[in-house]
């Protein structure tokens, strides 16, 4: 009779583990990070076009920016890439591609077919920055300020709720620099 | 008017489903035969009226009925009829509803096609399958009813995601809920065996052909998926554990572990309740891959209309569903323990190891699934889970199997002895390596992947055929419909490795800068562009490649990519031009225009025996069909005394 039970124990727990991960779902997908609020971690990454070119956290400050990681594996990165050229065209800071363990030749091969939307891209094909930012899964986007504080954070593809609210933040964003 | 009528049939389907879920169940449990009289004319009613419900959306789809809110948001006016009609099922709530018109349509078969079974125990059948329906039509009703009104409608709709519009979207979905709403029917020939009041033995032998069929159509559904993601999606990919095909490919790794403890539950009585376990498990995660892909708790690219309202519903739908029957088995399995010993050496001990494997693999691929909630359940805080680490787990657990396959079929029931169950294959061996070895040689290709690949493929064929040449000669009336169908399967499952072997080995891949009028060569091809050219759409423009292929001094074909720019939605969509073969795939994709010049960026692969990935998928699954359609499961009461002896004799 014990021995009967066992599915149903491992069920009850697949189902503790459901009703959990339902709830903290939409966390994972806003703020999930605890490092929102903190400062963008140390990095320097060459470029994906132009390996030599290394860009660093510092080079980025002063002006507040979008970081927005992906790689040519995910299809979900496909499936939010028209709200990221979006993004590139209306939003008024700078749109930086983190391209995540990733090929060099695939990057480029998906840009060509799909449009480069970003502004400039960092590639990491180790994973290494992304394991000091956080990096949850592909496609993720982080919102920075002009003092390299991470102020918010998205998880999974942007849709047209997720790029209005984007859109407001770095409104906000815009007015408090100013 | 229709949206009205499609609702009101919905409402009306409910009742009928209800009454379905009661009265017959009430009474097989009393012995009243009026009340289980009920349950065939309660099925065919409640199909009829979710066919009115699926007819009513799809004609406010065909009309262009923009106030419709679903059809609204996924068709518009420049989209042909043939997608207006996919559009149906293009979404969340219309996918529901064709899952439950399936579900409907399994009822309305097993209605119909179960004269040779008690009455009490179709009634019983009968009345699972209908809570099951409550429990939909239920979900649909409050959380995604597909015939909301916007008022007033907008002149236009939007469109349908550019993905979706494609043949292989037209079926990927019918067939996919075909298997996993059949596996309902499994389940509830599980469960109505379990509440019965007797201990029937005989409802693994009813069971099998529904369960066969519904797996086969399973493996058609997900061979479908793989290939549109080939050539809309991927970059030639053909599997990306995705967690939606997990999603998928989880009930059909249980699926498969199922149709084999039946066999043997069936034949010898052995592991009766763990053939319950199974039925139970494979509907069960047919339900939590419908929660994964539209709880929102995982990202995926079947972006479905998150929503965790929706997740909860399904959540406590199947608590109650896989909960309830769990339970029922706790208290009712003891019972039905009476499984009958056997050797090591005996084919209940090699369908025992085909279990283990399978169900290992199907729970390694759900852990992989699952990791990311564990993790964050644990507060382990966050870790870089990146591309998929399934692959090497997966070739690891499935390595014995292909080793063992062509050893089960030749082994006695109970008992056997190793050497002669080795010795008939010794053949198959030598050939499958001698063979492998000359083909790779004759390839030129002597990559690891490849040679291992050529000779699992032949030794799984070979197995296939020594047993099916063996079982022909013993016996006078030749292979039995369901001994074709695993000889069918077992060299399906061999061209399916060969395939992924070969087009992991040896796929070819180049990218080049072309000018209309240069050629460019690529593994003995010479591919020549003559021009690109505009052309229109009914809802798109599109630069279009027009490409002729050489090979030697023959033209073999002329190849034509596009880039395709949607109106509505502003999409881009790269349309790949495909040249099919049995030994090799062309595949030319348009990259970006380079400057002024006309000279474009273009994507060439070429990709050894990819066709074999679907076609042995396509074979297993008609293996499974042809299996079903033996006569042996649809005998007659009466002729059933004497079948277990029978089959005894040609097993």
């Amino acid at each position: 009779m014990i021995r009967m039970l066992i599915p149903l124990g491992v069920f009850l727990a697949l189902v503790a583990l459901l009703v959990a991960s339902l709830q903290t779902g939409d966390e994972r997908k806003v703020v999930q990070s605890p490092l929102v609020g903190k400062p963008v971690p140390q990095f320097s990454l060459p470029g994906l076009h132009d390996p030599d070119t290394i860009t660093s956290r510092a080079d980025l400050l002063g002006e507040p920016f979008i970081l927005n990681v992906w790689g040519s594996w995910c299809w979900a990165c496909r499936v939010e890439h028209p709200f990221v050229e979006r993004l590139g065209r209306e939003a008024p800071i700078d749109l930086i591609g983190f391209n995540w363990k990733d090929e060099r030749e695939d990057a480029l091969e998906w840009i060509g077919r799909f449009g480069d939307a970003w502004d400039r891209h960092v590639v990491d094909f180790k994973g290494k920055v992304a394991i000091d930012l956080g990096v949850y899964g592909a496609p993720e986007t982080f919102l920075v300020d002009h003092e390299g504080i991470i102020r918010h954070k998205h998880v999974g593809p942007i849709d047209a709720t997720v790029f209005a609210d984007l859109m407001q933040r770095i409104m906000e964003l815009e007015a408090q620099a100013q | 008017m229709s949206a009205e009528l499609g609702q009101i049939s919905l409402i009306l389907a409910l009742v009928l489903a209800a009454l379905l879920s009661v009265l017959p169940l009430v009474g097989a449990q009393r012995g009243n035969e009026a009340l289980m009289k009920l349950a065939p004319s309660l099925a065919i009613g409640q199909f009829v009226f979710l066919a009115g419900a699926f007819a009513a959306l799809a004609v406010a789809f065909l009309r262009h009925d923009f106030t419709v809110s679903y059809v609204a948001m996924h068709s518009n006016l420049l989209l042909p009829w043939y997608y207006r009609l996919s559009a149906v099922w293009g979404s969340h709530e219309g996918s529901l509803l064709l899952w439950m018109l399936l579900l409907g349509g399994w009822m309305l078969a097993v209605a119909a096609f179960s004269r040779s079974v008690p009455r009490p125990f179709t009634a019983r059948v009968l009345s699972v399958m209908g809570m099951i329906s409550v429990g939909f039509l239920l979900f649909i009703l409050f959380t995604s009813n597909p015939f909301e009104r916007i008022l007033p409608g907008p002149i236009d709709g939007r469109d349908l995601n550019p993905l979706l519009q494609d043949v292989g979207m037209i079926f990927h979905p019918p067939l996919l809920y075909m298997g996993y709403v059949g596996f309902a029917v499994a389940f509830a020939f599980a469960i109505a065996g379990l509440i019965g009041g007797k201990v029937e033995r005989n409802w693994v032998r009813w069971s099998r052909p529904w369960t066969l069929a519904a797996w086969s159509f399973l493996t058609f559904g997900i061979a479908l998926g793989s290939w549109w993601a080939y050539y809309e999606l991927g970059w030639g990919g053909w599997w990306f554990w995705d967690p939606v095909e997990n999603a998928s490919f989880i009930p059909w790794l249980i699926g498969t572990a199922l149709i084999h403890s039946q066999a043997v539950t069936e034949k010898r009585g052995a592991f009766p309740a763990w053939t319950v376990l199974l039925s139970i498990a494979a509907f069960s995660m047919s339900l939590l891959g419908t929660f994964l892909v539209r709880s929102g708790v995982l990202t995926s690219v079947h972006a479905f209309a998150n929503d965790p309202e929706r997740g909860l519903f399904i959540l406590v739908f199947m608590g109650i569903v896989t909960g309830g029957a769990l339970t029922l088995y706790a208290l009712r399995a003891p019972r039905i323990m009476t499984g009958e010993g056997f050797d090591w050496v005996s084919r209940e001990s090699a369908l025992l190891l085909n279990n283990v494997f399978f169900t290992v693999s199907a729970a390694m691929v759900l852990l992989g699934t699952l990791y990311p909630l564990i993790i964050d359940f644990m507060g382990w805080g966050q870790i870089s889970v990146g591309p998929p680490y399934f692959g090497a787990m997966f070739i690891l657990l499935m390595t014995p199997v292909v080793l063992l396959v062509p050893l089960g079929p030749l082994t006695r029931w109970k008992r056997d002895g190793f050497m002669r169950v080795v010795r008939p294959l010794a053949t198959a061996a030598i050939v499958s390596i001698v063979a492998a070895l000359l083909v790779c040689a004759w390839l030129e290709s002597w990559s690891l992947r490849a040679v291992t690949g050529w000779i699992g493929g032949f030794w799984l064929i070979g197995g296939a055929a020594t047993f099916g040449l063996r079982t022909a000669r013993a016996s006078r009336s030749g292979l039995a419909r369901h001994q074709w169908g695993m000889v069918l399967a077992h060299a399906g499952a061999g061209v399916f490795l060969i395939g992924a072997a070969m087009v992991e080995a040896h796929t070819f891949e180049r990218d080049v800068r072309i000018a209309p009028g240069e050629t460019v060569e690529a593994a003995g091809y010479r591919f020549t562009l003559h021009e690109v050219v505009e052309v229109k759409g009914p809802n798109w423009r599109a630069d279009e490649a027009r490409f002729s292929i050489h090979r030697g001094d023959r033209e073999i074909t002329r190849m034509a990519p596009q880039k395709r720019h949607y109106h509505r939605g502003g999409q881009t969509m790269t349309q790949v031009a495909l040249k099919p073969g049995v030994f090799r795939d062309l595949y030319v994709a348009m990259g970006e225009e380079l400057g002024e010049s006309g000279a474009w960026s273009i994507r060439v692969h070429i990709k050894p025996f990819v066709r074999w990935i679907w076609g042995g998928a396509v074979l297993i699954g008609l293996g499974g069909l042809i299996a079903a359609s033996d006569r042996r499961y649809r005998g007659k009461r009466k002729a059933r005394e004497s079948a277990p002896a029978a089959a005894e004799a040609t097993a």
